[in-house]
């Protein structure tokens, strides 16, 4: 219905001012290094009632901004993946161990970044790449974890999702799974705050109308880690959901709490089909 | 101190000569300005990269001063034309005194 009211609007539009911009998002194609091509628009998965194309949030920043996120040159979450790869390589904790020790090259994580978060049968939990790699850090390596949304992280986990740029994202949202994502679909059309609003009104709502001068997107996190401009570093989902509800002005849950875990699985099956982005580039 | 510098730079394999060719730079620095201040109100010292130069054979092909009001992890780009094949070398003046290098190679063909 949404596509259609918009198209309509658009045609309006375009008999009286050629040159008016509507938002909505637009038609650029995604290809990265000029070879990896990205699938950044397709149908909705099922499980989505209101919503018929998804799409990422590439295509509703302005062109100098999508631009950054061509060239694994030009774009400065680049430098974290750097970062992380000497970290990757590091021997830390009492186990005198390094991720290289049991994972070799970062190559074997392919696949890895579009499947998380992702029930751990083991531990009995729903696991986010975050507490897997901080699994990792105490329980293989006897090293400190890294705080749920800090640099380190977010830079190893766009190490991580590098690997897998180009590659559908496929949560799964069934079985054990079930439940979370029950609860983060609930979190999600759930309104907070002063301002009383869910993610679902903007996100969902209001995608391609301007929020003030912000110009919403899905909010979907295939792109995650994210190089904000705004602050010059990368930036964890979970970071993004704190900074999303904060602005409704509510009291926000903390990264890394279970209410985000859930929340993450439940935004992330929203883009199942699109390409695993990390690290993207964005406002 | 600076940590975590890493100078990376982008020059195609190959050109044909005389060629104009675009070069892309970037060395992860912090470029602490120096007009900051600490939790405790003193002053963070002033730690930037103050000078890039790019030579072609031993010929200068850009010089750059630069201040503290560049962000972190400076990036330049600037074209080069390439009369020969040969070697750029790229570096970066550290505050602290430390230099940083790299070099590329292009070929002519």
């Amino acid at each position: 219905m949404k596509m259609k009211a918009m198209t309509a609007l658009c045609a309006t539009l375009a008999l009286s001012a050629p040159l008016v911009m509507a938002g909505g998002a637009d038609d650029d194609k995604m290809v990265i290094n000029g070879e990896t091509e990205m699938v950044t628009k397709t149908t909705a998965p099922a499980h989505m009632e209101n919503v018929s194309e998804i799409m990422s949030g590439w295509h509703f920043r302005s062109d100098e901004t999508q631009a950054l996120q061509l060239d694994d040159f030009d774009n400065p979450g680049m430098i974290f993946v750097d970062q992380a790869l000497d970290a990757w390589n590091t021997v830390e904790g009492s186990a005198e161990k390094a991720c290289a020790s049991c994972h070799e090259g970062p190559e074997s994580m392919k696949g890895v970044r579009a499947v998380y978060p992702k029930w751990n049968a083991d531990a009995g939990e729903m696991r986010t790449l975050a507490m897997q790699i901080n699994d990792c850090r105490e329980n293989q390596m006897g090293a400190e974890k890294y705080k749920y949304d800090s640099v380190p992280m977010a830079s190893m986990e766009a190490l991580i999702s590098v690997q897998s740029r180009g590659m559908p994202v496929n949560v799964a949202i069934d079985g054990e799974a079930a439940p979370y994502w029950e609860a983060g679909k609930e979190l999600y059309y759930t309104r907070t705050g002063q301002l009383e609003l869910s993610c679902a009104n903007c996100h969902e709502d209001n995608y391609g109308n301007y929020i003030r001068a912000d110009h919403l997107s899905q909010g979907q996190i295939n792109g995650f880690p994210v190089y904000r401009l705004k602050n010059a570093k990368l930036n964890t989902a979970h970071g993004r959901f704190k900074g999303c509800v904060r602005d409704t002005r509510a009291e926000t849950y903390s990264p890394g709490s279970p209410e985000f875990v859930a929340l993450e699985l439940y935004v992330a099956s929203r883009g199942n089909g699109l390409s695993v982005e990390g690290p993207s580039v964005r406002n | 101190m600076a940590s975590g510098v890493k100078p990376r730079v982008k020059v195609p394999k190959s050109a044909a000569a005389g060629d104009a060719i675009t070069i892309k730079t970037l060395i992860s620095h912090q470029m602490e300005s120096g007009q900051r201040k600490d939790k405790d109100g003193n002053t963070i010292p002033r730690s930037i990269i103050n000078r890039f130069t790019c030579d072609f054979n031993g010929q200068n092909v850009v010089d750059v001063k630069m201040e503290p009001a560049i962000s972190t992890n400076p990036y330049i780009e600037f074209e080069s034309t390439v009369p020969e094949a040969g070697e750029f070398k790229f570096t970066w003046y550290d505050d602290d005194g430390s230099i940083y290098d790299t070099t590329k190679k292009i070929a002519i063909g």
